[in-house]
């Protein structure tokens, strides 16, 4: 691998994120699945960085997953966007944040659309007028929450509490970096690094001390794939994936994956347990899994946060063994325990897979 | 005779044109930016159908073409069009004043890095066919390791027949240009794998098919119809190459100790830039525009202004070299027909 | 577990586990196989291809690919008549070479 040779294609997609005062929109399914990433990107965001970051409880779903299901048309999509869109124009912001990779995809995908076809855009404002008495102004910038934590990446790096190294070897852990399909499979200019060496991800990585494993399989999907979960015939062949790429990284033995979209931590959190079931396989060190984090909850573990209060707790994988080569304390009697103190019901084992 | 005749290129488009010119009795002037005579041919080892070095073909022009002209190190700052002649300032402060202008200025090598899905400049074992020629030259190249030559691939139509690369067209010489590089390597590595991914092998020159048959029976070389999808680089440093065999109709992946990219043949953008300074046409494959392109390939539109070679599309050396000697005899026509 | 689904084999061809000692033999034999250019002029007149799913051409590849029982299963269709041999614009004498295939891949032929 020749180093300089990324280097040399991610110069060529570098972005222009604007530093400060964003309109934020949160991801469908993301607080079902790692409900602590978004909070935690909030918290980062405005309480350690003192950034300006807004949120409305009126937004709703960007309609990306039914239009990728086929289920509704594209004008169905964008008006629902449009309707987004007033809400920032309405709250006087002029730079959009999602924290989904298909949202964030669906909006750039829709501003592309407008730009080539100005007609759409008319009829869709119209539409928007007539369904509910809406206007908008389109955003000046669109960007995905990971171009914001990329871009404040070496400030939380001069704040971090732990560096990515293994603590009982002194090595930097190896870490696999998997981006969502739609940040920029769809349209490279748009994703830090271009599509094929995605940058966004090996930067934080990089500036919190890691090392970013490149493997075969790196480009393939996670498994997730809307048609293929959720149509239930398919889901052999979303786990199929999945496994693929566990088989393409396991000889690299890496510490931890670290990913930027809602379903990929996901799929690849919880088809370990499927794959230690089916083929009695586990892909970390003695009997564990590989733990899968987002990027908000690695910033936060960086930053020195508490891994029951980012809600580390959710994983399927035990990220147990990832936080003992950080060096974060943990107490494992706090794990299920509700933010009232009460001990919650605690998760049933898994034969295969050892978790804690 | 005293005519200025300003041949732009001193490839073997050009040499051929200044020896052809020379022998008529002409001196004609060779404008070359680079340091040496040549072009893209005294980068390459051997030429195919017949495998003679391309050393002696360029160094046999350079002889015959010693009476010229010849400007090294030197590039075209501008032109200048006066009432029937131009009038050429050159980067060394000499200025030439002619009726006549021969471009020779050639092809570019696509840059093989722009197909980022193949690697070349991120993997270690990512090269192109002028690498190849470079090694079979010099020999110098730590990507080809002598003890761990198991399985080669070339990869055909890099930034060719791709809108993607915005380059449509086909090069025309890469696929006999593979074939004539895997025979060599098989020759050197006969213990190798060697596989060709090609979508079409277009074998259209004299003895090209042979050479093809030659490959698959005598060398063993496997041919693979399917363009490569992507290429990434597995823990031991090896490239592993995905594919579509369309002709099993299933996905194929390979491990590879070496990749060859056959880049294409793109415009040279000087060609363009100087096009723009005396106003010729670009074609719409980018290249410069003839005439017309099937009686009055080597003429310009414009008159005293004559092309030969690569300048106006892919094409093998004895071609150019045909044309090279055509646009001599039209330019010593131009010539008397003025006089 | 039963999960109702399960990893799905790849249907991938990996040219890496493909093992061609017996395609080296046959070409051995038949030098000529090397130089099929997968024109398919002979399964275009194969008079048991329409019914069969018999081609000489898919046998070639196959063999190639590590799919000898695919390669040898249609062959099985074949009543060399050796029409192939007629058209073959490469001049392999394929009846021969089907002949050196079953001797060669015999012991995989069921």
């Amino acid at each position: 691998m020749i180093y300089q040779g990324k280097q040399k294609i991610w110069a060529d997609y570098q972005k222009e994120i604007p530093d400060n005062h964003w309109f934020y929109v949160r991801s469908c399914i993301r607080q079902n699945f790692f409900p602590g990433a978004e909070k935690m990107f909030l918290e980062i965001c405005r309480e350690v960085l003192k950034k300006d970051f807004y949120e409305t409880e009126y937004h709703t779903t960007c309609g990306g997953i039914a239009y990728h299901c086929d289920t509704i048309p594209q004008e169905t999509v964008m008006t629902i966007v449009a309707r987004q869109f007033s809400l920032m124009t309405e709250a006087g912001y002029e730079n959009y944040v999602a924290s989904c990779i298909t949202s964030f995809g669906n909006y750039i995908e829709i501003l592309e659309t407008w730009r080539e076809f100005p007609e759409v855009e008319t009829r869709i404002r119209e539409m928007l007028w007539k369904a509910c008495r809406r206007e908008f102004n389109k955003p000046k910038y669109v960007a995905h929450a990971s171009d914001l934590i990329y871009k404040y990446r070496n400030e939380i790096a001069s704040r971090a509490k732990f560096r990515l190294v293994n603590r009982f070897t002194g090595e930097p852990l190896r870490v696999v970096e998997h981006i969502g399909c739609h940040y920029s499979k769809m349209f490279p200019s748009k994703g830090v690094g271009g599509a094929e060496y995605p940058y966004v991800l090996c930067g934080m990585i990089e500036s919190w001390g890691g090392n970013v494993i490149d493997y075969p399989e790196r480009r393939h999907c996670c498994g997730y794939g809307f048609r293929q979960y959720h149509v239930k015939a398919n889901r052999g062949y979303s786990v199929s994936n999945t496994y693929k790429k566990f088989e393409s990284m396991a000889p690299y033995h890496p510490d931890f994956i670290l990913t930027n979209c809602p379903g990929c931590p996901y799929f690849m959190d919880r088809w370990q347990y499927v794959i230690a079931e089916t083929e009695g396989k586990t892909y970390g060190e003695n009997g564990y899994g590989i733990p899968v984090l987002t990027y908000e909850e690695l910033a936060s573990l960086v930053l020195g946060y508490n891994p029951w209060d980012i809600g580390l707790q959710l994983h399927q994988v035990a990220v147990e063994p990832l936080l003992d080569k950080l060096g974060v304390e943990y107490d494992p009697s706090e794990k299920y325990k509700g933010l009232n103190e009460k001990e919650l019901s605690r998760p049933e084992l898994p034969g295969v897979l050892r978790c804690c | 005779m005293k005519e200025n005749i300003v041949i732009i290129g001193g490839g073997i488009a050009g040499l051929e044109v200044a020896v052809q010119l020379l022998d008529l009795g002409y001196k004609p002037i060779v404008i070359e930016k680079r340091d040496r005579l040549g072009g893209h041919v005294a980068d390459w080892n051997l030429l195919f159908p017949d495998m003679i070095p391309a050393r002696d073909v360029v160094g046999n022009l350079i002889a015959r073409a010693s009476e010229a002209n010849i400007f090294l190190n030197t590039e075209i700052s501008f032109v200048n069009k006066l009432k029937d002649s131009y009038n050429i300032m050159l980067s060394n402060g000499i200025s030439i004043n002619t009726r006549i202008i021969v471009m020779t200025t050639g092809f570019a090598l696509f840059d093989a890095a722009k197909k980022e899905e193949y690697g070349y400049g991120v993997y270690d074992q990512v090269m192109t066919n002028k690498d190849l020629e470079h090694w079979f030259n010099t020999g110098d190249d730590k990507r080809v390791n002598d003890s761990a030559m198991n399985a080669v691939g070339f990869v055909h139509c890099v930034g060719s027949r791709d809108e993607k690369a915005r380059n449509p067209q086909c090069s025309k010489v890469c696929c006999i240009t593979a074939i004539k590089q895997a025979i060599e390597l098989k020759q050197r590595f006969p213990e190798a794998m060697v596989y060709c991914f090609y979508m079409d092998l277009r074998m259209f020159g004299k003895k090209y098919e042979d050479f093809y048959i030659n490959a698959q029976r005598d060398y063993g070389i496997r041919f693979i119809r399917g363009r490569v999808s992507e290429v990434s680089e597995n823990i031991d440093g090896r490239v592993i190459v995905k594919a579509e065999d369309t002709l099993s109709g299933k996905p194929v992946k390979v491990t590879l100790d070496l990749l060859v990219l056959m880049a294409g043949i793109i415009c040279n953008t000087d060609s363009t830039r100087l096009a723009n300074m005396v106003s010729l046409p670009i074609d719409s494959d980018g290249f410069l525009k003839s005439r017309d392109n099937v009686a009055e390939i080597i003429e310009s539109p414009r008159d005293g202004i004559f092309y030969a070679g690569a300048c106006t599309g892919p094409k093998t050396v004895p071609e150019t070299l045909a044309e090279a000697r055509a646009a001599a005899l039209k330019v010593h026509l131009f010539i008397k027909g003025l006089k | 577990m039963d999960f109702g689904f399960k990893i799905s084999p790849s249907s991938a061809i990996n040219l890496d586990n493909v093992d061609l000692t017996k395609f080296e033999e046959l070409h051995r034999m038949e030098p000529d196989v090397y130089k099929c250019m997968a024109c398919g002029s002979c399964s275009a007149t194969c008079p048991a291809s329409p019914f069969s799913g018999m081609s000489m051409r898919k046998v070639i590849t196959a063999l190639q690919r590590g799919k000898e029982k695919e390669a040898v299963a249609m062959l099985r269709n074949c009543m060399l008549c050796g029409k192939c041999s007629m058209v073959c614009p490469r001049g392999i004498n394929t009846r021969h070479l089907i002949l050196s295939i079953f001797r060669i891949y015999r012991e995989d032929g069921k």
